[in-house]
């Protein structure tokens, strides 16, 4: 009987486009909605992705990995006292201004200062130069998506060994590296932590974070606590620290409500075209359900080729969206665009699809069950 | 208790049937304390005015509606003392369906139609579809067997009607109109295979029509007006005009 079912959903090929259709468009929808929401949550802890360390230490002030309050210069001693801390090093995050040599209008830049002895914090994907060349005097590893933006923004292609302006000081490129994109788009400088202090703004306090490791036999969460304990200050392991950006980005931005709305219109978009569509669909086939009735098809026999017939536009319409949207991450650039295609993301779709069959189904067989056999008998 | 006892050669005994269609607080009786029978080997014809309940009475002796009061026998069993889910099962396995609209499903073949009371059975498409084509031979089409029903002919769609509502071999054979939706020719081919079919096999076959060009093929005609059989006779009625 299930095959008598797809034979009838495959056999009207314009409804069958429009089920499926209707079902993809869901999919594409609530898949780059979500995408979207992981996409922005992934800038919200950007700092944490591009500055790699097992712990950081911020004032007990800060909510997110955006706030960058100052610490005493002190502070990386303390916390290189706390015992189970391997090493401590200090770490400057803060904004700063890049302008041609040949002046011009400024680009806004997230400047990270590095400890020069352990370069802890360093980029890890480095496309051209050495890290090591922070070293020398005025130089600067630049995110390569400062070098496209001065490009296309100013005229003029930097390359490596090039200098530009950073807040009216010379700054010398000794290396590129690629680095996770940040709120509002920030790119990335880094310097030595000595240096980050003549570039940037002059403050009393220039330290924001001090990085550091636990020593062996110990965890992060364990040397975290201890630092917390011991020095009065905020230590968080690098997953809380995520965890905890993100949490704050969920509650005290509109993010979540725009995202909320994306998967909820594309739940009711499919709810409604695919659910609308294939109800149509049944109540087209009255009359043939009807005459299966007479001829002896149960309700349970039918109900199981709607929900057949049901469970196959899902499948197809969630394949054929995963797949446009699949395609479509593929094509965009990596880092640039605020979607992220995680495997959750899929799944949680493929519930919401079959939610929405579901009812269909339901909605549908509800209707098939009060169908009276006895409907073949008119004209 | 249920004064009638069924012979081998009754196929459907009504007694007393009442039924009536409710509309919101308007009730519109139908059926009015109905008594007929129809006979195994017979081609009993039901006749009468629209709207008379000659429809209705061929969905209560089937199953496929329930009478509101009286008795339904039907190749031996009490449908009124049935289950729904009984009544469904007993109707795939002795009852063929012949609709004024064919009703074939459009996106299966005409063998596949054929097939469709064995798939209901629970018959694999493997077993059935080469009994519809014998079926389909039968009926006298078998080059038409993976056509769809757009493409046939309003004759050769009641053709694949006929051999759906015989592939199972039930006993019985409900036909609503059978023969209004084609041209007189092709209406007595259709008769001609009909009482053919039926008799060679003893079935009962009930006919409703006010097709005056069929009457001719009828062993028994039973004349309905306003709701109950007004006569039974072994014979064409005398002036069955009725019209839509």
């Amino acid at each position: 009987m299930t095959d008598i079912g797809l034979r009838m959903l495959f056999g009207d090929r314009a409804k069958y486009a429009m089920l499926v259709s209707g079902v993809c468009f869901a999919t594409i929808l609530m898949t780059q909605g979500l995408a979207l929401f992981f996409g922005i949550l992934g800038f919200s802890y950007a700092t944490m992705t591009n500055i790699r360390a097992p712990i950081w230490v911020v004032d007990p002030l800060v909510q997110q990995a955006g706030d960058n309050q100052p610490l005493r210069d002190t502070d990386v001693n303390r916390v290189r006292s706390v015992e189970g801390v391997a090493w401590a090093a200090p770490l400057y995050v803060g904004n700063a201004q890049a302008r041609l040599l040949t002046g011009g209008a400024t680009q806004p830049l997230m400047l990270v200062g590095l400890d020069a002895d352990t370069l802890a914090g360093a980029p890890t994907k480095l496309v051209e130069g050495s890290i090591h060349d922070l070293r020398q005097p005025d130089s600067v590893v630049v995110d390569a998506r400062f070098l496209e933006m001065m490009g296309a923004l100013r005229g003029v292609q930097l390359k490596l060994g090039d200098a530009f302006e950073m807040n009216d000081r010379r700054a010398v490129i000794v290396g590129i590296a690629k680095v996770a994109q940040g709120m509002a788009g920030a790119t990335y400088v880094f310097t030595t932590w000595d240096r980050a202090r003549h570039y940037a703004p002059a403050q009393r306090r220039m330290l924001t974070h001090v990085l550091a490791s636990p020593a062996p036999g110990k965890t992060e969460a364990e040397v975290a606590q201890a630092i917390s304990r011991q020095t009065g200050l905020r230590a968080l392991t690098e997953a809380e620290f995520k965890r905890m950006s993100a949490r704050w980005m969920l509650f005290n931005s509109p993010i979540p409500y725009v995202v909320g709305l994306i998967v909820g219109i594309g739940f009711i978009i499919g709810l409604g075209v695919s659910g609308q569509t294939f109800y149509t669909f049944v109540l087209e086939n009255t009359r043939q359900l009807g005459a299966l009735k007479a001829m002896g098809a149960s309700n349970l026999k039918l109900a199981l080729m709607i929900m057949t017939q049901a469970g196959i536009v899902g499948v197809v319409g969630f394949g054929l969206g995963v797949g446009v949207m699949s395609g479509f991450f593929a094509m965009l650039p990596e880092g640039r665009a605020p979607l992220v295609l995680l495997w959750q993301i899929p799944v949680i779709v493929l519930i919401a699809i079959t939610l929405i069959c579901m009812g269909t189904a339901l909605l549908s067989v509800w209707r098939v069950t009060r169908i009276e056999p006895a409907i073949v008998f008119r004209a | 208790m249920n004064p009638f006892t069924p012979s081998p050669e009754t196929a459907v005994h009504l007694s007393r049937v009442d039924k009536a269609f409710r509309h919101g607080d308007l009730v519109t009786p139908i059926l009015k304390q109905v008594e007929f029978t129809a006979r195994m080997g017979e081609m009993t014809f039901v006749v009468g005015p629209s709207g008379c309940g000659k429809t209705t009475l061929l969905s209560v002796l089937c199953g496929t509606l329930d009478a509101d009061a009286g008795e339904v026998t039907t190749l031996g069993h009490a449908l009124h003392q049935m289950s729904p889910a009984h009544i469904t099962r007993f109707r795939s396995r002795n009852v063929g369906f012949i609709f004024q609209q064919f009703n074939l499903l459009p996106t299966l073949t005409a063998a596949e139609n054929i097939a469709v009371p064995l798939r209901i059975q629970g018959v694999s498409a493997g077993k059935a579809i080469p009994r519809a084509r014998e079926w389909l031979a039968r009926v006298g089409i078998p080059e038409k067997a993976n056509e769809r029903p757009n493409r046939l002919s309003g004759g050769q769609q009641q053709r694949v009607a006929i051999a759906r509502a015989l592939v199972h071999e039930p006993a019985l054979i409900v036909c609503d109109e059978p023969t209004s939706a084609l041209d007189s020719a092709t209406g007595h081919q259709v008769m001609d295979l009909l009482r053919e079919t039926g008799r060679a096999s003893q079935r009962a076959v009930i006919v409703v029509t006010h097709d005056p060009r069929i009457y001719s093929y009828a062993d028994c005609v039973a004349q309905m007006e306003d709701g109950r059989i007004l006569r039974v006779t072994a014979s064409v009625p005398d002036a069955p005009h009725s019209t839509h």
